[in-house]
């Protein structure tokens, strides 16, 4: 590849990965404090999510719970 | 430069150069005119006064934790000639009031619901109080709210309070 050609490839990738930074400023965080960004809002979707992850992972009591996996607690 | 790979390093250093850098209200500088901000509510005469300017919003935790302190803090020392002005940067009204009708402040708040004071002052945090002197300058910054500092900020407020303008 030509210096030309790798600059110019450079170039439109730091263009690209410019596009996707941003910085929130504390006082524009109330979005990320709203209830609809909390991954747990909806209690049946973490449910459903502790009992595949304690399904894969062979342990009882999913995160919530401490345990060796044994599960005898 | 001849070769185009060698202004690269130039090229990134502009980029980085050209990122916003937007100077924070320091200590030492007057604090801007509150009127020219258009902000929603009654503004208290604080001119001559020691002022404790404090940004918050109804969504800030350490907010919440905040007002109880400064409201003891407005009924002690007012007498003394010390003002607390509550700025809060919620861009819409009703957490605005629920907030204060659950904290009921003892001192003014008003809302800047453009936040264009709070742009033009970058503020660091959430909450921030900038104390400022009789002068209107600002003398210290106090970025979020630690319970364990408020005796040095109270010492603070009171030697300012001492102060001749």
């Amino acid at each position: 590849m030509k210096p030309r050609h790798l600059l110019g490839a450079l170039l439109v990738a730091l263009a690209v990965l410019g596009a996707g930074c941003t910085t929130v400023r504390p006082w524009e965080r109330a979005t990320l404090a709203d209830y609809t960004m909390r991954p747990d809002r909806d209690p049946l979707h973490t449910a459903m999510s502790e009992h595949i992850y304690f399904s894969r992972e062979a342990s009882s009591g999913g995160r919530g719970v401490g345990g060796s996996g044994c599960g005898c607690n | 430069m001849s070769s185009p790979v060698k202004i690269l390093p130039a090229l990134l250093a502009a980029l980085l150069l050209a990122a916003p850098a937007k100077s924070a209200l320091e200590a030492g500088q007057p604090f801007p005119e509150l009127g020219a901000f258009h902000l929603q509510g009654t503004l208290p005469a604080f001119a001559g006064q020691v002022t404790l300017i404090d940004f918050w919003a109804s969504w800030c935790a350490p907010c919440k934790a905040s007002f109880p302190a400064y409201s003891a803090l407005q009924t002690e020392l007012a007498p003394r000639g010390l003002v607390i002005v509550g700025i809060s940067v919620d861009k819409t009204a009703a957490p605005y009031d629920a907030f204060l009708r659950r904290l009921a402040p003892t001192f003014p708040t008003v809302r800047d619901p453009a936040q264009a004071l709070v742009v033009h002052v970058s503020v660091p945090a959430m909450p921030t109080a900038y104390l400022l002197d009789r002068r209107g300058v600002v003398r210290s910054v106090h970025r979020g709210f630690h319970r364990d500092t408020l005796p040095a900020l109270r010492a603070e407020i009171l030697r300012l309070l001492e102060e001749q303008p």
